[in-house]
């Protein structure tokens, strides 16, 4: 069986500011990120969907200890968001100083920034390369 | 199925960064173990060993053949289990199965880490590998970041106000350590007020330090015997009557259930079942407390309170001894400490010397007879809940 979106596919899409995700023929269920199986029937008939990009904040942190080689990242505000399609993804929410984000974000519209840099980790030893994420702004 | 018991238990001290390796620290445990089941290493017949992450702190994979060796069981079948923070725990299942199904009448599970030993950016950076590596890293997400996520997420939805939420979490802490200062095997040996855990650092908000537990180097051992096999060793039989395990995804991939964990849901389920009891049967449990909030989400998910009380639960001493059901008197992750290879067995340690009445007097759960331990892996990606019983 053919997986219908790969990592790949999905990462050189995020880089250009395209969120991908797939439907499920059968339940038309939205799933991202890529999966082999619908989780919510079981189906393996998956299509391969564009989505908006646009959501709402449900929860966040400001993460003050980074990983090792991401120090210099820190402070910085991680964000799942349930996106319009259905969906929670994680990602960043960068167009807020981290020192005062605090709970009046959660319920917060948020799109995908369309020209904000940095949306890719480089990788580092333990990684296979690179990987994109969301980068949230709220809503104007 | 053949009933199956907990014969010989050990753990060691657990510490932060020490010069003992991998398998110095497993042969410390499993050789005390082995002596407590009054059975030599050639009566073990295969070992089950948790171990997540000692290529990265040691530079040794394939370690449990190793020991193995080292500890006078040359040729037996030897297996490595990965579940995180769970890893223990999916070995004593194993095990426990193996002794059930008849095929061995002696095991040796546990586990080892030498997590502290890493430091804490590559811990931090090593540990974050539980989480989804091509799709959530990325984002910068560490193992306090997900609880974090989780803490804030739990106070919307049950409506606690955060700042109510933070006293009940650095009260949670606070009992932790509290136990953990009568308990000779743990990592942190000192009282702390819920003013101390309240002004200590931010790690991810709302997180502070004295809510998360620290990186720990540690090691546990148990032997499994089948009830037959070990009728003259002991008079004190502890039975394992339940255990289940259960799997999920990336976290945002749980959406329907958080904050709540549906894997623990799933997994306890199971071990209930098999045991033929509830929760209100369990008179002690160790539960994953790797984070103030976590202990919040896992006594509800267990079954021990509802949704969005336990934090309440906590302030009226409900979990503590004493109480509806003592959580974690052996001061839990938080104060014993967190080898995450190595935790699901020092669970199962403390729960089996629990029922034997064998802890500290300032920790020991009167007539305890039913206890439970539950281990959580990542962001919930390996669940596992093991159920023991007083057999005399
Ligand atoms: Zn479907």
């Amino acid at each position: 069986m053919e997986y219908t979106l790969t990592f790949d596919e999905y990462n050189r899409a995020l880089k250009k500011n395209r969120l991908l995700g797939l439907t499920c023929t059968k339940c038309s269920a939205v799933i991202t990120p890529p999966v082999m199986i619908c989780p919510a029937c079981g189906a393996g008939d998956l299509e391969v969907k564009e989505l908006s990009g646009r959501g709402v904040i449900q929860t966040f942190t400001v993460n003050f200890v980074a990983p090792l080689g991401r120090e210099s990242e820190a402070p910085y505000t991680v964000v799942m968001v349930e996106l319009d399609e259905g969906p929670w993804i994680m990602g960043n929410l960068v167009d807020v100083d981290p020192a005062v984000v605090n709970m009046d974000i959660i319920g917060k519209r948020v799109r995908m920034g369309e020209t904000i840099g940095a949306r890719v980790f480089p990788g580092d030893a333990y990684s296979a390369g690179d990987a994109c994420r969301p980068l949230f702004q709220f809503e104007k | 199925m053949r009933n199956v018991i907990v014969l010989g238990v050990a753990q060691t001290k657990f510490t932060g960064p020490q010069q003992k390796t991998g398998v110095e620290l497993f042969a410390e445990a499993s050789s005390e173990a082995i002596a407590a089941s009054r059975i030599t290493p050639a009566d073990i017949q295969a070992l089950f060993l948790g171990n997540a992450l000692g290529d990265f702190c040691e530079g040794q994979g394939m370690i449990q053949a190793f020991i193995a060796q080292n500890i006078g069981c040359p040729g037996i079948p030897a297996n490595k289990y990965d579940g995180a923070c769970a890893s223990a725990s999916m070995a004593v299942r194993d095990a426990f199965m193996w002794v059930a199904s008849g095929q061995y009448d002696f095991v040796l599970a546990g586990g080892v880490e030498r997590a502290a030993t890493m430091g804490t950016p590559l811990a931090t950076r090593t540990f974050a590998m539980f989480s989804d590596s091509r799709y959530e890293f990325p984002s910068g997400v560490t193992f306090p970041g997900v609880f974090a996520m989780l803490a804030h997420l739990y106070a919307k939805r049950y409506d606690v106000p955060l700042k109510l939420l933070k006293e009940q979490m650095a009260t949670v802490s606070v009992q932790s350590y509290r136990h953990g200062m009568h308990n000779p095997k743990a990592q942190m040996q000192k009282e702390v007020t819920v003013e101390d855990v309240l002004s200590s650092f931010t790690v991810a908000t709302p997180l502070q330090l004295h809510d998360c537990c620290p990186f720990s180097d540690g090691a546990a051992a148990i032997v499994l015997a089948s009830e037959k096999a070990a009728e003259k060793l002991t008079d004190k039989p502890v039975y394992v009557i339940g255990a289940g395990q259960a799997s999920a995804g990336p976290l945002a991939g749980q959406k329907d259930t958080l904050p709540r964990i549906y894997s623990r849901e799933l997994s306890s389920k199971r071990a209930y079942e098999m045991a033929g009891i509830g929760p209100e049967d369990v008179d002690v449990c160790e539960l994953h407390d790797c984070f103030s909030i976590a202990s919040l989400i896992a006594s509800e998910s267990l079954g021990f309170f509802d949704y969005g009380t336990s934090g309440d639960a906590w302030m009226k001493g409900e979990a503590d001894i004493g109480g509806k059901i003592a959580i974690n008197p052996s001061g839990g992750l938080k104060s014993k400490g967190h080898p995450i290879g190595a935790t699901g067995a020092a669970q199962v340690y403390e729960i089996v010397r629990q029922l034997r009445e064998e802890v500290e007097s300032e920790r020991q759960v009167p007539g305890a007879k039913i206890g439970m331990t539950d281990t959580l892996g990542g962001d919930g990606g390996t669940l596992v809940n093991m159920i023991f019983k007083r057999g005399w």
